[in-house]
């Protein structure tokens, strides 16, 4: 196998699997972090602007895992530098 | 945008000689002026009236809803946080909101413009901190509560700008190439739905900024605070046992 298949290869099911995983965590985290804010809220509803606001950030923060693992299958499809070198080598 | 770019820098609008115009530098130039002209236009005929006209309306409350949410983190007087936390959540959220006009790229989609911002909180955030408690006051937080916390200090500090621009960037570019991908999939529909979705998400992420740019700058100068009312108090003790 010549090496421009092999890393095509690698990068789109690398690009899947990192995808796949990487929103499957923070998925079941933030099903977590909204069904406690939401028994706090019917416990206590005086709070709500409280709640709802450190939910957003912690939300935010939760999220950012699955967003970076995001922005890494996009590097991997769609810039990545090894796929570049390797045409580079090939036509020139 | 192209479903291949994957950031609107590398979309060249104009060219002469070493000089490019590229879509994100475009794009910042037309909010940036967009909010000079809106806010020039309407505080020009401010009234304190028992009349006012509803774009000052609207803009009080836009103005007052920032201030309230600023004093719930921080605790502290407003005043000198509005401009800076109040400008990154204006720029941001009109930034995001603007991707429902055809044709627009958001600057936010790009990690040069997120970036630029995460750099700007990190420079914010010691600043307030060294003028609200001093340069050795500021400094002495990285050294709590032993010595050895310094280095992770320090990468904490460096991780959360990173993540502040990455966060921006990934949410926003992702929103443009589900976009782009359900065009060339499912066109006509399914892309207008996903752009509404976008609209709040962009929005939800500008909120998010500025509350986390907020909450880094108040922990830099709530722990001088603390210390200071402590002080008070104890002082306040002595003189209540002195006076009997």
């Amino acid at each position: 196998m010549d090496s421009i298949s092999l890393i095509g290869m690698a990068s789109v099911f690398t690009a899947g699997i990192t995808i796949a995983i990487g929103s499957l965590g923070p998925a079941l985290g933030e099903g977590r972090a909204v069904a406690q804010a939401l028994g706090a809220i019917a416990q206590q509803p005086d709070e709500t602007n409280n709640i709802t606001r450190t939910l957003f950030v912690g939300l935010a923060m939760i999220e950012s895992t699955a967003i970076y693992c995001f922005v890494v299958s996009m590097i991997l499809l769609f810039a990545n530098p090894f796929w570049d070198y390797v045409l580079s080598k090939a036509g020139g | 945008m192209d479903v291949k770019a994957i950031s609107p820098d590398q979309i060249v609008i104009w060219q002469s000689g070493g000089i490019s115009l590229n879509a994100t530098i475009l794009y910042t130039w037309l909010v940036m002026a967009l909010l000079i002209l809106i806010s020039w236009l309407v505080t020009r005929r401010l009234s304190s009236d028992v009349r006012i006209s509803r774009w000052q309306n609207v803009l009080e409350i836009i103005v007052k809803g920032m201030q309230d949410q600023i004093k719930d983190i921080s605790q502290q007087e407003t005043k000198a946080y509005l401009p800076f936390v109040g400008t990154l959540f204006l720029f941001i959220a009109l930034s995001n909101l603007l991707s429902i006009v055809p044709g627009y790229i958001p600057p936010t989609a790009s990690l040069s413009t997120t970036a630029a911002l995460a750099i700007c909180v990190f420079v914010a955030v010691p600043l307030y901190g060294i003028l609200q408690s001093g340069v050795a006051g500021y400094f002495k937080q990285y050294i709590k509560p032993t010595v050895f916390m310094l280095p992770f200090n320090v990468m904490g500090e460096l991780s959360r700008t990173l993540a502040l621009a990455v966060r921006l960037f990934g949410n926003i570019m992702s929103g443009a190439k589900i976009g782009a991908i359900l065009l060339a999939i499912a066109p006509l529909f399914f892309p207008i739905i996903m752009h509404a979705l976008g609209l709040l998400t962009g929005l939800i992420q500008a909120y998010i900024f500025a509350v986390l740019a907020m909450v880094y700058i108040a922990s830099a100068t709530r722990a001088s605070q603390q210390r200071q009312e402590k002080q008070q108090q104890e002082q306040d003790r002595k003189e209540m046992i002195q006076n009997g």
